[in-house]
């Protein structure tokens, strides 16, 4: 049984092995059980400092990191660049040794642009969390909807997970890919054609276009939204059609004659790539996601914080 | 390593015998009482210390395990990390009397941080700790069991194996093991 992380900072899925993935859930039940009791803390990361560093917007990601961390007992101080120096031309390394001069062992960042940990761990000794590089990855994203699918169906092994949006622009679409076939499920991509990255299938997913065929294939259906913030160009007519074509609605499920689980990594664009009533349905797990991604950053912060000895 | 038997199977049961004898002057009828064991190791002992008690008392106590993983005061301290184990409390411990339950006691630190964690899930009215073996002269933290099992005197470099029928051997067994030099 593996004791510890293999890696130093969380920077993407496609680093963890399997027994990376499986230590993280298993350490998160236990921390799951935690936030179920009537005192939700634990006093483990007492001596630990941690910056949130966001680059981009964020609301619940940032707010469950901040949770996780609380829960666990670090320090912890937020930084948003939208009101800081970053704005008078302050580069990422020089922001970042800042904050690191103020004593901080962690750092959790989201950036626009993809690579900018990864970039960051080569110069700096604290330990990183990538909450989101660009179109990249979002490895906490993708550990939490695993985790989720092991906790309704009892294992990701061997199922048929069809991811459905906007691929081109999704971070949680790639970790997800990474994670799920690490677990050894079969993953499906499906979305209009514009919004399928060109040589996804090397990744080793099916591709579908028909939005009804990949429900009928799969038993999860990891639902993304429309990244409209970052499409510089048109990629469909309208987001009525993209709804007509690719919205799931109660009706469409219902037609399946099987019940699949519908995921969605939140914000909703309710009537556009979901419905309300199938969003509010015993088939959603999106409130249980949400759930499950506090006790797995909790997991990741502090496994990663075991790591460097005090 | 070199082993040597502490406590073998028929004695073992009769030492079993005697601490649920102690509890039973303590706590009489144990309409109050629940046991936590701690995780990983004082599980199998708490289990046995309960069935034993049903055996000679016909009552049923409620029996918890608790994990103080989370709680320990060498995390990023210690060369590799300890293992989250599973904390199972169905029951309140509020204004209950607790009988913590482990298998060795040596520096005491795990004990003070399974306190920690048991204090999450309530106020007891009384906490006690019931050990199947003391290490005398060990103690880091000013803590002490009220019921003991076996005393022995042990170096730091020594290790006290606890070994239960049913987990991969035949006979319960408590082996001290030695390096060969000594």
């Amino acid at each position: 049984m593996q004791e510890q992380l293999s890696v130093k900072h969380l920077l993407g899925i496609k680093d963890l092995t399997p027994g990376d993935i499986e230590l993280i859930f298993e350490t998160a039940d236990e921390f799951k059980d935690v936030i179920n009791r009537p005192i939700k803390k634990v006093p483990s990361l007492r001596d630990v400092t941690v910056a949130n560093v966001f680059f981009e917007n964020s609301t619940r990601t940032k707010l469950s990191f901040e949770l996780a961390e609380k829960r666990l007992s670090a320090d912890i101080i937020n930084f948003s660049s939208s009101n800081s120096s970053v704005k008078k031309g302050e580069t990422l390394l020089d922001t970042v040794n800042n904050i690191l001069s103020m004593k901080v062992d962690m750092i959790v960042m989201r950036h626009a642009s993809p690579g900018a940990p990864h970039f960051l761990s080569k110069h700096i000794k604290a330990n990183i969390v990538n909450a989101g590089d660009g179109t990249h990855e979002h490895p906490t994203q993708a550990l939490l909807d695993t985790f989720s699918i092991r906790q309704r169906l009892g294992g990701v092994a061997g199922k048929k997970v069809a991811i459905i949006g906007d691929i081109l622009h999704s971070r949680v679409a790639l970790s997800n890919i990474f994670a799920l076939q690490k677990l050894g499920a079969e993953v499906m991509v499906c979305g209009p054609i514009t919004l399928l990255p060109k040589h996804i299938a090397t990744l080793g997913v099916k591709v579908e276009l028909n939005v009804r065929k990949a429900l009928e294939w799969c038993d999860v259906a990891n639902v993304l939204r429309i990244q409209l913030e970052r499409q510089q160009i048109k990629y469909f007519p309208s987001l009525r059609e993209y709804s007509l074509y690719y919205g799931i609605n109660k009706k469409l499920l219902d037609s399946l004659n099987k019940e699949i689980v519908i995921m969605h990594p939140g914000p909703i664009n309710r009537g556009v790539e979901l419905s309300s009533d199938v969003a509010d349905s015993d088939h959603a797990i999106i409130l249980d996601q949400v759930e499950n991604g506090v006790a797995i950053r909790m997991a990741v912060l502090y496994l990663l914080a075991s790591l460097s000895k005090n | 390593m070199q082993r040597r038997l502490l406590l073998g199977h028929p004695q073992l049961a009769i030492t079993i015998g005697r601490l649920c004898q102690e509890l039973i002057e303590n706590h009489q009828n144990f309409d109050n009482t629940v046991i936590l064991g701690l995780q990983p190791r004082g599980i199998f002992f708490a289990e046995r210390i309960k069935e034993r008690l049903l055996e000679i008392t016909g009552t049923e106590i409620e029996l918890g395990y608790l994990d103080s993983t989370f709680y320990r005061d060498d995390f990023r301290r210690r060369d590799s990390p300890k293992r989250a184990n599973e904390t199972k409390i169905d029951f309140l411990i509020e204004g209950k009397k607790v009988i913590l339950i482990d298998d060795v006691f040596y520096t005491g630190r795990s004990i003070r941080a399974a306190m920690d964690a048991m204090i999450a899930y309530g106020r007891p009215a009384k906490v006690e700790l019931l050990v199947l073996v003391e290490r005398k002269y060990s103690r880091h933290v000013p803590i002490k069991p009220d019921y003991v099992g076996r005393q022995v005197n042990t170096l730091d470099s020594h290790k006290v194996l606890v070994e239960w029928k049913g987990q991969g051997v035949d006979d319960d067994n408590i082996w001290l093991m030695t390096n060969e030099e000594e």
